[in-house]
């Protein structure tokens, strides 16, 4: 028994930690907000081929097609990592959802077709292909801009389609760097990936990797969060005092420290369970996201609560953080959904 | 990350339970805040002293098994798991024995912990005072030194002792040195009851149970041999205690899970034609969540001990989390339970002999007992997160 991770994992985040600082600061991801606000579009996601060079897109992806060939348990704290940055781009959706999609589904498609994946798992472990999903049957697809190819399941069918094929229709999201859209594929030259029952078990598989990255990046959006809130409450002044010494400001912080420290090992342990084909990995999933998405809630509302008037502003950087949080505790299932996930695990069906 | 369990803990697993199902009394025993119930759950213990279940983490000359923290949670899983009785040898067991490993002397240790193991010495907590409970270092009970008697004289009043009734030796701390500023001239102090100038009072808690003493001292008499750790030193011995009382070693996940699996076969018995929410589903799959959530955080937390990383003021997010999932999962029991929720003692209509109104009233005392919650979230604020004191 060892519930923790190994020093590679834990180097290998830090690694990311240390690129990220560099490669997503506060002000790239204001520039990103603002090429949204007037419509220039940011068609190349931030530290993307950075990240690509680290093995980090292509972590998922097999050795043969030149990816690391690791799981979701190597994956989950750079995830966290991105969220930490709240880093804009598909990576949940490429390195999470899509690789081991595309992987598993190596020889089971007629042969162009299966040219074609290959040749997009290829392409997507060298950080040459950007992938978007939208597997809740909502239609909405972010980081659309930067993403080249849409995976998206649709009537009982799960379709991928080439940038080029498809018609976006923008979707203003409150996390303007979300870059929403949604996608018509009437006429759209599609390669059905699965249908029927094919298509729903590997939507399922892909939905719950998705949500799992989901809750992965929402611990990272809280960390950063709390952390900005802590510094501020130590810095902050009134009545002579810092407002970090008040019981009221300390009990807030201790009750959002409290709700990230207890998701934090119910993400991992999802992750693992995913990755050793547990039979409760949906249901541990759930509860991943159901904890991460209460926890970034519960974090974003104290760290706007303790920061006053200035964090009701957008000069301020906390609004980007927490509109991410409200976005990705929605994004993949929320947990009102996810919590009757679990409820049908261990209760029995709803009468 | 390896979550499986290695083949000799499996089999130690399989040996408690084995135990556990051959001599778990088949129907629960009266409480044992009360004089009847404690003497039955003395019989419990000393069963479990006999087959060494009583103190299984401890080292075999002292009683235990010297199982490994692993198997510790192992055992307290299926403990809980079988139903056994609630261990009335607990604040000795749990609070006072890790002090005196890392405190006692040879002499010491060999005295007190086979008695503890055996539970022919019965230990209760003398901490809070009449004026100090969360302002622990506001105590005033005080000890002077007698030079010709070779030992000390105790004055002053000790309260909410728990099964301090019941108890036949007190761990509590006194001044020693009344010029001292307040978190130094403290000594930590092992007395037994019988001691001439020690008397107890018995106090009926909320629950109905006499489970609180008042403990008064007038001149009693402890020899040297009584102090355990420095003289003047307890504010040190004392802390050490805190942290196992706040931390897993008093509430393991096991005890939670255990309650969330009753809750959830409370809730198969109960359907929307008794009256029920049907929101109350949410909050019983909540509340089995929050106990799985306890397991998970704790299986880190032993890993980290395992390897040398200590939780150190974490552990008051362990004490904030399963005295909260305890109110919570109660309270949901209740909804569940409607109008035959308020039936306790055995009422002839209630379900599960009332047992979760008394469960729901002891819940209630855990965010109190232990440091009370808002001490946690000082602690957390300011030794976890940085915070300023002042």
């Amino acid at each position: 028994m060892r519930f923790a991770f190994t020093d590679d994992q834990l180097l290998f985040r830090d690694a990311v930690r240390d690129l990220l600082a560099k490669e997503c600061t506060p002000t790239d991801l204001r520039s990103v907000w603002d090429a949204t606000a007037d419509g220039s579009g940011h068609r190349k996601a931030l530290a993307w081929s950075a990240l690509a060079s680290m093995g980090v897109i292509g972590l998922t992806a097999p050795e043969r097609v030149g990816g690391l060939g690791l799981g979701m348990l190597d994956l989950v704290l750079l995830l966290e990592e991105s969220g930490r940055v709240a880093l804009p781009g598909a990576i949940v959706e490429t390195t999470a959802v899509t690789a081991p999609l595309f992987a598993s589904l190596a020889g089971a498609l007629s042969g162009n077709d299966d040219d074609r994946v290959e040749g997009w798992l290829r392409s997507l472990a060298s950080g040459g292909l950007a992938v978007t999903t939208s597997l809740d049957g909502a239609g909405l697809l972010p980081w659309s801009s930067a993403a080249d190819l849409f995976v998206v399941a649709d009537a009982g069918r799960l379709l991928a389609v080439e940038r080029g094929q498809a018609t976006l229709v923008s979707q203003t999201s409150v996390d303007a760097a979300r870059d929403l859209a949604t996608v018509s594929l009437s006429g759209a030259d599609v390669v059905v990936l699965a249908q029927g029952d094919d298509a729903a078990a590997l939507t399922a598989a892909a939905f719950d990797r998705g949500a799992l990255g989901a809750a992965a990046q929402l611990l990272g959006l809280a960390d950063e969060m709390l952390r900005l809130t802590v510094d501020y409450v130590k810095e902050r002044r009134q009545f002579g005092v810092p407002i970090g010494s008040f019981q009221a400001i300390k009990h807030h912080l201790a009750d959002a420290l409290l709700a990230l420290e207890f998701a934090r090992p119910v993400v991992y342990h999802a992750a693992y369970a995913l990755d050793g084909g547990s039979p409760d990995a949906s249901r541990d999933v759930s509860m991943a996201k159901c904890y991460a998405s209460d926890a970034a809630a519960t974090v974003a509302r104290q760290a706007l609560q303790c920061h006053g008037a200035i964090g009701y502003t957008i000069e301020y950087d906390l609004h980007m953080w927490m509109k991410r949080a409200w976005a990705l505790g929605a994004a993949w299932g929320d947990a009102s959904f996810h919590r009757a996930r679990v409820a049908d695990a261990i209760l029995g069906p709803r009468p | 990350m390896d979550l499986n369990y290695t083949a000799d803990e499996d089999a130690f697993r399989a040996e408690c339970r084995t135990w556990l199902a051959a001599n778990v009394p088949a129907s629960p025993l009266p409480s044992g805040d009360t004089a009847e119930g404690f003497a039955q759950h003395l019989e419990w213990e000393r069963r479990l002293f006999a087959d060494r279940w009583s103190v299984v983490s401890w080292p075999e000359e002292y009683g235990g098994r010297g199982a490994s923290l692993w198997q510790w949670l192992i055992f307290e899983e299926e403990y809980y798991r079988a139903g056994a009785p609630q261990r009335v040898t607990q604040n000795g067991i749990f609070l006072l024995a890790p002090t005196i490993f890392e405190f006692g002397t040879q002499e010491q240790k060999d005295h007190y912990l086979p008695r503890m193991a055996a539970a022919e010495d019965l230990w209760c907590q003398g901490w809070s005072e009449p004026n100090a409970g969360s302002d622990l270092a506001g105590i005033t009970s005080k000890a002077v030194r007698d030079e010709v008697a070779g030992g000390w004289r105790l004055t002053g009043q000790k309260t909410w002792t728990t099964r301090g009734a019941f108890c036949t030796h007190l761990f509590g701390l006194f001044r020693t040195d009344p010029e001292a500023e307040r978190h130094r001239g403290m000594t930590y102090f092992l007395v037994p009851l019988d001691t001439e100038g020690v008397t107890v009072r018995g106090v009926d808690r909320l629950d109905g149970d006499e489970g609180f003493a008042e403990v008064f001292f007038e001149d009693a008499f402890v020899p040297d041999a009584n102090t355990l750790g420095a003289v003047d030193g307890g504010w040190g011995v004392a802390m050490a205690t805190t942290s196992s009382e706040r931390g897993l070693t008093l509430r393991s996940p096991g005890r939670f899970m255990a309650a969330a699996d009753r809750l959830i076969d409370l809730h198969q018995r109960r359907d929307v034609s008794d009256g029920v929410d049907p929101a109350a589903r949410n909050h019983v799959t909540q509340a089995w969540m929050d106990a799985q959530a306890y397991q998970l955080y704790t299986l880190r937390d032993v890993t980290d001990v395992v390897e040398g990383r200590s939780p150190g003021a974490r552990s008051s997010l362990n004490k904030l989390w399963w005295s909260e999932l305890d109110v919570r999962l109660h309270e949901t029991a209740l909804s569940l339970l409607g109008p035959l929720g308020e039936l306790v003692d055995d009422a002839p209509a209630a379900m599960d002999a009332g047992a979760w109104m008394k469960g729901y009233e002891f819940s209630l005392s855990g965010p109190i007992y232990a440091g009370t919650n808002e001490i946690q979230r000082n602690i957390v604020a300011e030794r976890v997160l940085g915070l300023p004191r002042k």
